[in-house]
This record gives structure tokens, C-alpha cells and sequence, in this order.
């Protein structure tokens, strides 16, 4: 059986580097690995999602109901891909929200972040600044690999392949603010500090 | 080589360079782009890499550098290969010495295409082997030996991935980059090359010919393999035969099959083992139709008798629910949980500082009750502004534009990018001159290909492996094609603009509004920065005027309006401002309210 995770955010945030650094810590340690992503138009701002499956063998898509971690750079892109879960799944959430220009441009109501993580609950959100961690270790744009870092608890890998997927999948000066966003993520997220 | 985590498209670039590709030519097009993009980055030697002008002009030159004894590779999604299909019907004729794959990228569910036509068909149609994997690591293989099957039979090889092959990733082992040297020479043979009547009548014999030998070489090769497990058997093609393996029980045959044409005998001896079957494939029922004639009396089922969707794209799920359905599964899959509800869609959006934005929203304020007819590209997102009424294929904002304008009269005012321009809008524009035809053309220029990833293009100044080129001038162009009144304007002087635009309007003919600026995405990568505007809070009324432009850098918060992070600094928000509240940031806004706003 392979670990479904769902990595989503908003175009343009970096799920793809964040999907790419699961890949490539899959294949450091010697396993299978798929993956989905989505290129073209839809990254224009639009809601994006990206499918990787550690240990995966068949096809790059996750369904509905079955993945084991969902990965949200957005906390209303976290809750509109909830349903993708299966029940035990977990979540590890940025607490920041973008909000969709359809909100200013159409008067459309728009779930406040409590209520986002209210209706989270089934799965145990994990929900950080991811922002302020990110400033912490350097970098805004490390931001993906601070919630890599939330989330490495759960993940089926170990934190030396992570570490040596991110130093191959980042831009080589930006390789120590990023191993001190996987830290300073790692921290935060850790069940039992 | 260690194995890697690759995008599809990845792979299957490097298989090019794997199987000796000596010419590369594609148009850009979702999700086929990636592949000349990575080969251009890569530039290796002695391979010639071109981003052409359009589909049928990239085909034309892989053919002809094939006809030399190269190597080539031409790349398309699936509609570009519409544009191409006039040489692809006849270079199965002709034939070709070098190795030719023709690589068209299909796009069940149409995630960033205007159809989900099946290029597999074309294959068929034409007379030529085609080639359809079901994983990335087949796509490696298959594309690598295909230069080898196009050589074996002298023809074109047909190779369709689709998006979840092209657009996905997996764990991947490249070998290594062909060494091979091949001598480039050009055999001058009419009966071979010249397609008149005379000619074309044998060579179309020679095809239908080499057809038997076709579908004996694709078995030999084991490119549909199966395995007998049960008195039900499913038979699969491309990424859908991996949606089958993920979900089939123990007790159930598998045959997939990944070329075409399918060996008759093949599919009749796996059904004869069965009792009854299931075609499972994306797109059109193109196993399935073969299936049925090869079956016998055993039961199909398949897209036509509703088992299996026969649009869109499939998934575990869906293949699941088609066992179900069939009887080859016992339970029926409980319903797949539905999304959350009534959450503010985020649809893709023009950028923040996005020249098309001010162009559409200009466009609606001057022509009230025009016609906005628009093309392929970024621009297509102008429907959420309003100004876009039709889209359908590259270049037809112009020709549509026209029958319209000849048709009902009016305003009509089409859009149409500089690439797609370039593509296919110039006969359009040559013959709205040459008819007649009374309309505007809003060139929206941004100097690159940018939907698609920023491929360059004739305007850009630089070829696909960065050597540099004549920035064509669209203003000549239109001129050219017979266009008396051509006016350049900056999309950010949204006074300028509505200026220009209405000009337009006061004039007949055909006009053309070339509206110039390069892509915000282009200008942020080359760290061009303008200082970003701000919203003095005191001085909003609230009145929400500036929110109706829709650009992504605009908020609203505590009763005003507020500018994000996101600004670009294009400061047309500010001059659609009636209070005059916007102005750059740490300077006051301009005092007076600014004119060319929003009414």
C-alpha cells in the first residue's frame, strides 16, 4: 500500500517544490514513488493540487476518500480538498488564508479560520504560522519546506532522506535558510516537544 | 544511472535524446510543452531545437529534416495536431528514411484544452503505427525505440502520452544519450517526394501494404501483453491500464495494450478465454471497437454500453465503480465523499499588474455592445471579466470576428495574443482586409508564449536555444495585410487606451489596437520592479469601485479598500479610482480624482 499525500495551495506557492522534495526523499531511500501535478492555466492564481504516493506502484492519482495526509499552504485550500482524506487521515495546515478574489470581486462569503479548523476536526488538523516560521529561519519562500517539516512527523520517511531531497531540490544558496525552515517546521509540529 | 524522480514530459525528453533525435520541432501546448523546454535547456550539441511558428510548420520541418536520413522528433498537444494534419495524412505516403516520432499529448478531462479528441484516431486514419503508454516508464521506452520502428517501416510514428503520463512524476532510470553519428544528405527522389497523382496513387498502395507487417511487428515487440486469471478478463490502454492493476481482484485477466494497430488474432485469443470482457480506456472507444470485432460472441462491455465514461478522464475510483458495474467486483463502491460546500471558488485568475486585465475592462467600457470574439491563451480568463464571447480554436478570434461583423454588424471587437497571432490569426486578418469585413483587432502583446510556460516567439527577439532573432514588428505585419489604421498603445495608460480604443470605434474597416507590454510573470523573473500602489484608507469611500477590476492584488477590508503584497505597481487602479484614494506607496495619492475610471 503506498502514503497518499495531497499537497495543496494556490498557484505560485511552491507545491510542486514540495512535492518534488517527497519524490526525491522517496527515492533516496530506495523506494517506488508517483506523482500528479497541475501545469498550465490552472496555475494562474487558480486552486492547485499536487499527488504524490510514497511506496506507489500504479497510477499518479489519488481518489476521493483515501489519502493518508493532506498538506495545505492555504488554510481554505485545506478544507476545499478535506474530502480527499480518508477518515483517520491527518492534516498539517499553513493558518494563513488568501483570499480568492471572487470574495472582493462577488461579495461571496468566505469561512473565517476558526471555522476552517472547526470543520477540520475529524482529522486532527496541525495548523501553523507557517509565514513567521519561514521569517524565522531566513526566508518567507521557505514556507513549503517549513510545513514539510510540520508534517515529517507522519510522513513514512526518514528525516535524513527529507533533508538530502531538499539540499538536491532547492536553489543551492537558499540550501541552509532551508534546512533551518525543515528544523525550526519539524519543532512545530512535534507531538510530544 | 541512479534512478530519479521525473515529470513525465522529463523522461520522455531525455528518451529523445536517448534515441539519437537530431531535429526537434514543436508549437508549445498543454502538456506537451515540457518536452522541448527541457531540451532547450539542456541545448545538446548537434541538435537542432526550434519552438516554430505553428503545428503544420513544425511538422513540416522534423519531416523534411527526416526526408535528410536525421532523426526527429515533433511535438504538439493533441489539437495542434489538427493544425498539422494536412503533411501527417500525406507523410504516411511518403514515408520518411530518419526515424520521425510525431509526439501528440492528449488531454482527457481537458484541463487546459478546448476538446478531448483522441489522437489515436489520427493514427488510424492516416495508416501509421501509434504508440500509447500506460506509465512514464513505458513513455521512456517506447519513445526511446520508436525512432527505430519509424526507420524499420519508413513511416512516421504516431506517440500519444496524455496528461497524467506527461504531468506526472515517477521514479525513473535514463540510460544514456545516443552517440551515434548519422550523415544528414538529401536523396533526390520525385516518386518518393512529389505527391502528384501519379505518384501518390503507388505510394498509397505501399502503405496499405506495410500494414499487415505493422501490427505483426507492434506483438513481436510485446507491446500489448496479458495475462489469463479468470473466466472475466479487462482489457486497458494508456495511463488507464494503471488504474486497472491498482484495483483489479486476483481472479480477473488483464490485457493492456500500448500501440496500435492491435493484432486482430490477439484480442480474439484473449477473449475466447473469457466469458466475458471490459474495455477500460480514456478517450475515444478505440480498443473497445476492435474488441468487438475480434470477440466473437463473447459479452463487451465498455463506453458503449455505459460502463466505462465515455468523457472525461478516469481514475481508480471510476474504474472501480466500471467493475462494479460489470459484475467483475462483488461490492459496490461506497460513494466517494463529497467537497465541502459553498466555499468561494478560486478559480485561475489573470495576474496581479496582468496587461489583458486594463485591455478587457477599457474594451467594455468603450464598446458597451460590442461582440468580443477571443482566442487561446491567458487572455481566455477575459470571460470572467465579461469580454470574452467566443473562443474555439488558434487564430478564429479574427475569422469568427468576421462572420460575425459580416453577419450582424455591430461592434465586434476580437483579442487574440501575439503568438497566437503569429499562429494561425494572419490569414485571418489578410482576409478580413481582402473582404471587407468591418471590425477591431486587439492584438494583446506581451512578447512571449506565456500560458503555455514563456516560450519565445517571432516578437520576443531570441530563439528556442537563446540565439538572437529579429523581433518581428506587428505593426508591419498588419500593415502589410492591408490594414490602414494600426495604433500602439501602453495597456497601463488607461486613459491613453480608452482614448485609442475609441478612435477605433469611430472608425470602419478593419483596425487594429496592438496593445503592448511585457508579461508581468517575464518582468518579475528579469527582477523588474515598480513600487507598489497603496490605498489611503481616509480618503476610500468605500464605494468598491476599484474591486469590479478584479485584479488579484485588491482587497477589501474594515469598509475600505485595501492593496496586498501581490501589487506589480502597474498602477491602473488607480487611475479607476473616483475619490483619487490609490497612489504608489509612501507618496500621496494623486489629488484629484483621476478620469479614466469606472463609471
Amino acid at each position: 500500500m503506498s502514503y497518499d499525500v495531497l499537497i495543496v495551495g494556490v498557484g505560485g506557492q511552491g507545491t510542486i517544490l514540495a512535492s518534488n522534495i517527497l519524490g526525491e526523499a522517496s527515492v533516496e531511500e530506495g523506494r517506488s514513488v508517483r506523482g500528479a501535478e497541475t501545469h498550465g492555466m490552472a496555475q494562474r492564481g487558480g486552486s492547485v493540487e499536487c499527488h504524490v504516493r510514497i511506496d506507489g506502484r500504479f497510477g499518479p492519482l489519488i481518489d476521493p476518500g483515501t489519502a493518508d495526509l493532506l498538506l495545505a499552504f492555504d488554510l481554505l485550500e485545506a478544507l476545499r480538498y478535506a474530502h480527499f482524506l480518508k477518515p483517520d487521515g491527518r492534516v498539517v495546515t499553513n493558518t494563513a488564508i488568501i483570499t480568492p478574489t471572487s470574495v472582493f470581486s462577488q461579495r461571496l462569503p468566505m469561512p473565517s479560520p476558526e471555522e476552517c479548523l472547526a470543520r477540520l476536526a475529524p482529522h486532527a488538523p496541525l495548523a501553523i504560522d507557517a509565514a513567521a516560521i519561514a521569517r524565522e529561519a531566513g526566508s518567507e519562500l521557505a514556507q513549503n519546506v517549513v510545513l514539510i517539516g510540520a508534517a515529517s512527523h507522519m510522513l513514512p520517511l526518514g528525516e535524513a532522506a527529507i533533508l538530502a531531497a531538499i539540499e538536491r531540490s532547492v536553489p543551492p544558496k537558499t540550501v541552509e535558510v532551508n534546512r533551518r525552515a525543515f528544523a525550526l517546521g519539524r519543532a512545530s509540529g512535534n507531538p510530544c516537544p | 544511472m541512479a534512478r530519479q524522480y521525473l515529470l513525465g514530459n522529463e523522461a520522455i525528453a531525455h528518451a529523445a535524446l536517448e534515441g539519437g533525435a537530431g531535429f526537434v520541432a514543436g508549437y508549445p501546448g498543454t502538456p506537451s510543452s515540457e518536452v522541448i523546454d527541457l531540451l532547450r535547456a539542456r541545448r545538446p550539441a548537434g541538435v537542432h531545437i526550434e519552438w516554430s511558428t505553428n503545428e503544420k510548420v513544425a511538422f513540416e520541418n522534423a519531416l523534411g529534416a527526416a526526408w535528410c536520413g536525421v532523426r526527429a522528433l515533433f511535438t504538439t498537444k493533441h489539437v495542434g495536431l489538427n493544425v498539422a494534419a494536412d503533411p501527417l495524412m500525406t507523410s504516411a505516403y511518403t514515408g520518411v528514411t530518419g526515424g520521425f516520432v510525431v509526439l501528440s499529448a492528449d488531454d482527457p478531462f481537458a484541463h487546459s484544452s478546448q476538446n478531448e479528441q483522441d489522437s489515436r484516431l489520427y493514427a488510424a486514419m492516416a495508416g501509421l503505427p501509434c504508440l500509447d503508454p500506460s506509465t512514464i516508464e513505458e513513455a521512456h521506452d517506447m519513445l526511446r525505440d520508436a525512432f527505430a520502428l519509424s526507420e524499420e517501416f519508413g513511416l512516421p510514428v504516431l506517440f500519444r502520452p496524455t496528461t497524467r503520463i506527461c504531468h506526472s512524476k515517477a521514479d525513473v532510470e535514463l540510460g544514456p544519450v545516443s552517440t551515434e553519428p548519422r550523415e544528414a544528405v538529401f536523396h533526390r527522389d520525385p516518386r518518393q517526394y512529389v505527391v502528384i497523382p501519379a505518384h501518390t496513387r503507388v505510394l498509397h498502395r505501399r502503405l496499405n501494404e506495410k500494414q499487415a507487417g505493422i501490427r505483426r511487428r507492434l506483438v513481436e515487440l510485446g507491446y500489448t501483453t496479458g495475462e489469463i486469471r479468470g473466466r472475466q478478463g479487462v482489457i486497458a490502454g494508456g495511463v488507464a491500464a494503471a488504474y486497472v492493476r491498482e484495483v483489479l481482484p486476483d481472479d480477473v485477466s488483464l490485457l493492456v495494450v500500448r500501440a496500435y494497430p492491435i493484432d486482430p488474432e490477439q484480442l480474439r485469443c484473449f477473449c475466447l478465454e473469457h466469458e466475458e470482457v471490459l474495455v477500460v480506456e480514456e478517450g475515444a472507444p478505440v480498443i473497445e471497437n476492435e474488441v468487438r470485432k475480434a470477440a466473437g460472441c463473447v459479452l463487451v462491455r465498455g463506453k458503449q454500453t455505459g460502463h466505462v465514461p465515455a468523457e472525461g478522464e478516469l481514475s481508480p475510483a471510476l474504474v472501480q465503480t466500471a467493475l462494479a458495474g460489470a459484475g467483475f467486483i462483488a461490492t459496490t463502491p461506497s460513494l466517494p465523499p463529497l467537497p465541502e460546500a459553498g466555499l468561494p471558488p478560486r478559480p485561475p485568475i489573470l495576474c496581479a499588474g496582468c496587461m489583458h486585465r486594463s485591455v478587457f475592462f477599457a474594451m467594455k467600457k468603450v464598446f458597451k455592445d460590442g461582440i468580443f470574439p477571443s482566442d487561446i491563451g491567458c487572455y481566455t480568463l477575459g470571460l470572467q471579466l465579461g469580454a470574452v464571447d467566443t473562443t474555439i480554436c488558434m487564430g478564429a478570434s479574427i475569422t469568427v470576428g468576421s462572420g460575425i461583423a459580416q453577419t450582424v454588424g455591430g461592434d465586434v471587437v476580437s483579442t487574440i495574443g501575439d503568438s497566437t497571432f503569429l499562429h494561425t490569426g494572419l490569414p485571418g486578418l489578410l482576409n478580413a482586409v481582402y473582404n471587407g469585413a468591418n471590425q477591431v483587432l486587439v492584438i494583446l502583446d506581451n512578447r512571449i508564449t506565456a500560458m503555455t510556460g514563456h516560450q519565445p516567439n517571432p516578437t520576443t527577439g531570441w530563439t528556442a536555444t537563446g540565439e538572437e532573432s529579429t523581433k518581428v514588428s506587428l505593426e508591419s505585419l498588419c500593415r502589410a495585410c492591408g490594414v490602414d489604421w494600426v495604433e500602439t498603445v501602453d495597456p497601463y495608460d488607461m486613459t491613453g487606451l480608452i482614448a485609442t480604443l475609441r478612435e477605433a470605434k469611430a472608425r470602419t474597416g478593419v483596425r487594429v489596437v496592438i496593445a503592448k507590454k511585457p508579461c508581468v510573470i517575464v518582468e518579475r523573473r528579469a527582477k523588474v520592479t515598480r513600487p507598489q500602489f497603496e490605498v489611503d484608507q481616509s480618503v476610500c469611500s468605500g464605494c468598491r469601485a476599484c474591486l469590479r477590476f478584479g485584479c488579484p492584488a485588491l482587497a477589501f477590508e474594515d469598509g475600505a479598500a485595501a492593496i496586498t503584497p501581490l501589487c506589480s505597481g502597474c498602477g491602473v487602479c488607480a487611475s479607476l479610482c473616483p475619490q483619487g484614494a490609490i497612489g504608489k506607496e509612501g507618496r500621496p495619492p494623486a489629488k484629484e480624482p483621476a478620469t479614466g475610471g469606472a463609471a
